[in-house]
């Protein structure tokens, strides 16, 4: 088993991955910008090395100053958490060739689904359902056009290095798709200096629901079942949960089966995601796949009962993947707490935490690097804590939700407790009957 | 601190006292000043049975102002390299590492010091090598003065802003 575990990631996860390493009699190394000096997860770890200035790119996002924290700690592996450089298969190989193991997938199976138009024709490939489109990208507008044509209008045009919804477009009619390719084009230009795009037919009110899965060294892959994401706003997420209000048997055992071959194919190892856009007639279709440990896991861990970072490190180490897919066996929401004022459009709130006091209780739990006297740091994102509910249904588990979120408090700072607390007495949401669209007709109070 | 000794009262004893709270408490350093009298005990967190070590500063020595409060440091989690910053650095610049790496006092182990305490140095100057991933970066000065301290020993490793030397710029 490793014996020291470099973190490369900073804040909650950062924490949750140290708290496992400590179960698990594995020493760690925390690196941080001198940003996070009081960070809590610099406290917690055995080892901590300061590797730059306030900015992403001059300390987590950085490379060499990250592989010099690992050479002078001798960390035998580096855990990526999520964001950063969790994706960057550059990073993946570069820690292979100094012999240091990346708790993750090879940097073979990151490139090939981190391009979203290879991943959609590896899914082709492996006969998972795709959503309609252009095989990979096209080369202008007048083939744009022909595309939209054959599989029908309304389509989305989008960028192929693009994330976090830029360098997106809808169009309804030729017109609009003109003018969408040329905004997208530049769009994605501009935010990932790669402008190639590529058309798939636009699903309307789609859910969102994703497939955890784990793959071995040997070629097994298992699922863990779902997490429907379908709370988002501008394409980030704002609340998880499992399972999916939507799901049936059946629809699990396809999703699910669609998910290990998707696993399969590119002989995964470690745990990832598969993300699928559901439409009205439990349709799905292959939207994209995470190749890192996601924000969200928490959802999954509380209702199959397993300790998902751990089983990243097992599989890390060759453990071979016993037993079969888990189903849960409860019901679990999680409430991403954002720094963010949910009254002025959740613009981000940074700032000193004057007092702090997290729920806690019977089917609570927290996972946060905040306390009181913390100062959020304006340099990364806004999140502070992931407050997750589990209860035997859904409807406890959404009045537990409410009552945490009741206790819930931060001050100093503006978060969006309020927002959540809307939200669980939201009628539409306690239904369960709601798509990705959900938040375009959300009001705040 | 309740427990603190007065000053006409302090014995060995008390001071053996003093070393076994330290030690109970896990501190890393503990400074005393009371009018007269200066206590710093250090206790040396990396080698284990080594004792700790007391110094009483006679007050005739003491040059710089020193503010009453007493400060004891929590031991934090093993940092790479021992911080020191016990230092009063009220008149000094710090030379700062601005990389993650192995510092080295020379080009080569063969090679003399690119300087030793007391040496002047200008803004530009080499003063040591930090080597990362297998290649050597020369850091430069970026204060001028004369070379007060050394802070961080030969083929130790270094984080970003660790300090490495202390520089007088009067001197």
């Amino acid at each position: 088993m490793f014996e020291k575990i470099l973190i490369a990631n900073r804040g909650e996860i950062a924490l949750r991955i140290i708290r496992t390493c400590k179960e698990m009699g594995i020493k760690t190394v925390a690196v941080y910008s001198t940003a996070d000096r009081e960070s809590l997860h610099v406290r917690f770890a055995d080892e901590a090395v300061c590797i730059g200035p306030p900015s992403s790119t001059d300390s987590y996002l950085n490379v060499s100053k990250i592989m010099a924290a690992v050479e002078i700690t001798n960390a035998d592996a580096v855990h990526p958490g999520y964001g950063f450089l969790a994706e960057n298969a550059d990073f993946a190989e570069i820690c292979t060739e100094y012999n240091v193991k990346f708790i993750g997938p090879s940097a073979d199976m990151i490139r090939k689904m981190g391009d979203k138009a290879t991943a959609k024709a590896t899914m082709i490939k492996a006969k998972v359902p795709v959503v309609p489109g252009s095989k990979g990208l096209v080369a202008n507008t007048a083939k744009g056009i022909d595309i939209a044509n054959d599989i029908g209008y309304p389509v989305m045009i989008k960028a192929t290095a693009g994330g976090g919804g830029k360098g997106m477009r809808i169009a309804w009619n030729d017109e609009e798709f003109q003018e969408g390719w040329d905004q997208a084009k530049q769009e994605s230009k501009a935010s990932f200096g790669n402008d190639g795009l590529y058309v798939e037919k636009f699903i309307e009110e789609p859910r969102h629901i994703e497939i955890q899965i784990v793959g071995d060294q040997y070629g097994n892959v298992i699922h863990l079942s779902e997490r429907d994401c379908s709370i988002q706003r501008r394409h980030q997420k704002l609340v998880e949960e499992c399972p999916s209000p939507f799901m049936t048997k059946p629809l699990r055992k396809k999703m699910g089966d669609a998910a290990i071959k998707a696993g399969k194919c590119i002989n995964y190892e470690g745990l990832g995601t598969v993300e699928f856009l559901v439409d009205k007639h439990k349709d799905f279709y292959f939207m994209e796949m995470n190749t890192r440990i996601q924000v969200e896991h928490t959802v999954t861990e509380e209702v199959i009962d397993l300790d998902l970072i751990r089983e990243q490190i097992n599989v890390a180490n060759g453990e071979e993947i016993r037993g079969k897919n888990y189903v849960p066996n409860m019901h679990a929401i999680e409430c991403r707490i954002n720094a963010e004022d949910p009254y002025n459009d959740f613009r981000p709130s940074p700032g000193k935490i004057t007092s702090f006091h997290s729920s806690k209780g019977q089917g609570v739990r927290v996972d946060t690097h905040v306390y009181a006297g913390y100062t959020v740091p304006p340099y990364y994102d806004s999140m502070i804590a992931k407050l997750i509910c589990r209860a035997k249904t859904r409807e406890e588990c959404i009045t537990k939700m409410k009552r945490a979120l009741d206790e819930f408090i931060v001050e100093g700072i503006k978060t969006t407790v309020p927002f959540h607390q809307q939200l669980m007495m939201d009628e539409r949401f306690r239904s369960g009957d709601f798509d990705t669209s959900f938040m375009n007709d959300f009001e705040l109070k | 601190m309740s427990n603190a000794p007065n000053k006409t009262d302090m014995t060995v004893k008390d001071i053996k006292e003093l070393i076994k709270l330290i030690d109970e408490y896990k501190l890393a350093e503990f400074k005393l000043e009371d009018g007269d009298l200066k206590l710093t005990i250090r206790s040396n967190t990396y080698a284990k049975d080594v004792p700790t070590a007391v110094q009483m500063v006679n007050p005739a020595a003491i040059v710089q102002a020193q503010p009453t409060i007493v400060s004891a440091n929590a031991t934090s989690p093993a940092e790479v390299a021992p911080s020191s910053n016990e230092i009063s650095t009220d008149n000094l610049l710090e030379v700062k590492s601005p990389i993650v790496g192995t510092f080295y006092r020379a080009s080569a182990p063969d090679k003399p010091p690119f300087l030793k305490v007391g040496d002047s140095i200008a803004t530009g100057d080499v003063v040591c090598v930090v080597e990362a991933m297998k290649l050597f970066n020369e850091i430069e000065s970026e204060v001028s003065g004369k070379v007060v301290k050394v802070l961080v020993e030969d083929a130790s490793p270094v984080e970003y802003d660790q300090v490495l030397f202390l520089v007088d710029p009067n001197g």
